[in-house]
């Protein structure tokens, strides 16, 4: 068990710099999930802890101990990879316990460790098969045994739920994590599915572009989301947002065919918001109920435990699901009902939240 | 089951056929069964008929030391020129794969040998291994007669091997790099992960991934010294001195087209053939049974 200390990291390659100066505090025992798009960075961030990739700046340090100049050997990781990495030419036996062999550990203990680990991870009768033999899951859990079984201080994962077909997925999820309360190792998880990071995180971390953007419970990160950028990466179907200005006693939403009446909480008349709405935070009501939007029926989608509606406000495309069994035509009229306390604001600007602009939001009059 | 194009009638297939067909009978068996034939006859070196002579070229060849050094001779040269050619491949293929400073330049350089003519690379290094004169020629300064392959034999067996390992480095270097390059890098960085260091990785991973064509190579380097050895040897000894270069794909050239010996020359071309055939069956029963095929 060890934690791990981000600070001020950046990479760059040749020209191109693509993790821009990241602070991070992983606690000892933490379950870390890295979630960000392809391209924003995390996997880079993963492999620099790993040790495959040079840090171009800034400084990470495991247990206190700075690792920036250690080979990966010397730095305690195990990581599980996107595409497992198993020798093709090794039984799964000899595969788990490659590490315990370069370490030079006795023949004996070595063959009761990989006993060990096998029976936790159920792999004891497949232990002279190759790697070619066997099914995604259990070239998974072979993969995971071999990162177990150096008993490290930190385990790394990239995205190594990627391959797998949904159901399997969803079982390796729930294995991950109960082993992870098992063995209580701090472990940092990479992926851009964020059902995966919502499920298996102790604290979520959001990256794009190189950098993080929040850093938080899956709750904190879900109800609170620190940008705009955060605000629609999370969540299925995505926030909406509704482009807007700050007026004088309020705010003009949609090129002015709404208005929103609430403080401006300092902000200079005409700086540009955006508004921001879940689509599960919306109730659907009678068309032309008071205090409600009317929209129009766009199209339906069926999810089986609730439904997808998409409807056109004024122009813009706006989305509400519902677990109420509605049956709605496309091209009817819906009233849309939106609390206060379910409104996210952003700046336009910078994506910020603007936190100050939702304390004092007072009763719609939509 | 796999989906083939398959013809509605036989004319059209056998027709399709019909020109590499013809390729490899006129090019291939024609002239292989003519040996044959001439190597159990007595042929005239100006034309005008024959004697069948059953298996006597045969004999008078096997009782001959000449033809057994000259066997000896080629199985050194095989074993030493495979052998170098492919180890130094190995270990610079081995280098480049680690993007080590300079592998670029490598790469392109070390592919060039390949397309040089043997007998053009034979020149080139008769010129470069002269005793007199050439890079070498400073060894004898220090130790005057070290190094002469006009009179030794031994200095002129290492000659024929370097020029020809050199040109063989370039094609195994080729296989050599394609075949690291398609061992994919996450396998390097989880060994890595596991606590294996760069020589070690080479030995547990990636060494026991290339074994198909450290075999494929094993087999195409030792026929070929058997068989692109002639021009190089031509060049640069002329088989000598004192036959201890007379390699046997020279042998049958000399006997046969120096010394009009047809016959001989043809039961000889027949044994070589046997030998490389035989060499070959070796290999894939022997050998073969290591390779790991991914």
């Amino acid at each position: 068990m060890a934690s791990i200390t981000i600070r001020g990291v950046k990479k760059n390659y040749a020209k191109t710099q693509v993790v821009h100066g990241v602070d991070l505090d992983f606690a000892s025992g933490e379950f870390v999930v890295i979630l960000g798009p392809s391209g924003c960075g995390k996997s880079t961030l993963l492999r620099m802890i790993a040790g495959l990739e040079e840090i171009s700046g800034g400084t990470i340090a495991i247990d206190g101990t700075v690792v920036n100049k250690l080979e990966p050997r010397e730095r305690g990781c195990a990581m599980v990879f996107q595409n497992y990495a198993l020798y093709p030419h090794m039984s799964v036996a000899q595969n788990i316990g490659y590490s315990l062999k370069v370490a030079g550990v006795p023949s004996a203990e070595r063959t009761q460790r990989i006993q060990a680990v096998a029976r936790t991870l159920e792999l004891e009768h497949l232990l002279d098969r190759k790697p070619m033999a066997l099914s995604g899951g259990q070239r998974q859990r072979v993969a995971m045994g071999r990162a177990m079984i150096r008993e490290p201080k930190v385990f790394l994962f990239d995205e190594p739920l990627s391959n797998l077909d949904a159901k399997l997925r969803v079982q390796m999820r729930s294995e991950i994590r109960k082993l992870h309360r098992r063995l209580n190792v701090t472990s940092v998880f990479v992926t851009h599915d964020q059902v995966e990071a919502m499920t298996l995180a102790d604290r979520l971390v959001v990256m794009n572009g190189g950098r993080v953007e929040q850093v938080g419970t899956p709750g904190e990160i879900y109800t609170r989301p620190a940008s705009r950028f955060v605000a629609t990466f999370v969540g299925a179907p995505a926030m909406n947002m509704l482009e807007g200005t700050v007026e004088l006693g309020g705010l003009s939403l949609l090129g002015g065919s709404r208005r929103l009446a609430m403080s401006r909480a300092g902000l200079p008349v005409g700086t540009k918001v955006a508004m921001g709405i879940r689509p599960e935070a919306v109730r659907l009501v009678a068309p032309d109920t008071a205090g409600a939007l009317n929209a129009t029926v766009d199209l339906v989608e069926e999810l089986g435990a609730g439904r997808v509606i998409y409807v056109d406000l004024d122009g813009a495309p706006f989305s509400v699901m519902t677990s109420e069994a509605v049956h709605l035509e496309p091209g009817s009229t819906v009233g849309l009902r939106i609390s206060p306390e379910d409104m996210h604001f952003f700046s336009s600007e910078t994506g910020n939240r603007l936190d100050v602009f939702k304390a004092s939001v007072p009763e719609p009059a939509l | 089951m796999e989906k083939r194009v398959t013809f509605s009638s036989w004319t059209i297939g056998i027709l399709f056929a019909v020109p590499q067909l013809l390729l490899i009978f006129t090019f291939f068996y024609w002239p292989a069964g003519q040996a044959v034939y001439w190597s159990l006859t007595l042929q005239q070196p100006w034309g005008g008929g024959n004697i069948w002579v059953g298996l006597d070229n045969f004999r008078s060849i096997l009782v001959n030391a000449d033809y057994w050094n000259s066997i000896t001779a080629s199985l050194v040269f095989a074993g030493i020129s495979t052998g170098l050619a492919m180890f130094i491949a190995l270990v610079l293929a081995a280098l480049t794969d680690r993007q080590l400073a300079g592998s670029r330049l490598y790469r392109v350089v070390l592919i060039w040998p390949y397309g040089i003519a043997a007998p053009a690379l034979a020149l080139a290094f008769r010129f470069i291994l002269a005793p007199e004169a050439g890079f070498l020629s400073v060894v004898n300064r220090m130790w005057p007669g070290i190094w002469d392959p006009g009179l030794d034999g031994a200095d002129a067996m290492a000659s024929i091997i370097v020029a020809f390992s050199w040109k063989y480095v370039g094609y195994n270097f080729i296989f050599f790099l394609a075949a690291f390059q398609a061992i994919p890098r996450s396998l390097i960085e989880a060994a890595a992960m596991d606590g294996s260091g760069v020589i070690r990785r080479f030995w547990d991973i990636q060494f026991p991934l290339i074994t198909p064509t450290i075999f494929f190579l094993l087999v195409i380097n030792i026929t070929e010294s058997f068989q692109d050895s002639f021009g190089i040897v031509d060049i640069m000894t002329s088989g000598g001195p004192a036959n201890a270069t007379n390699l046997m794909v020279y042998k049958i050239y000399s006997d046969g087209f120096k010394g009009l010996d047809y016959s001989g020359a043809a039961a000889q071309s027949i044994i070589l053939m046997l030998l490389i055939i035989l060499l070959t069956i070796f290999q894939f029963r022997f050998i073969e049974r290591r390779v790991h095929y991914g």
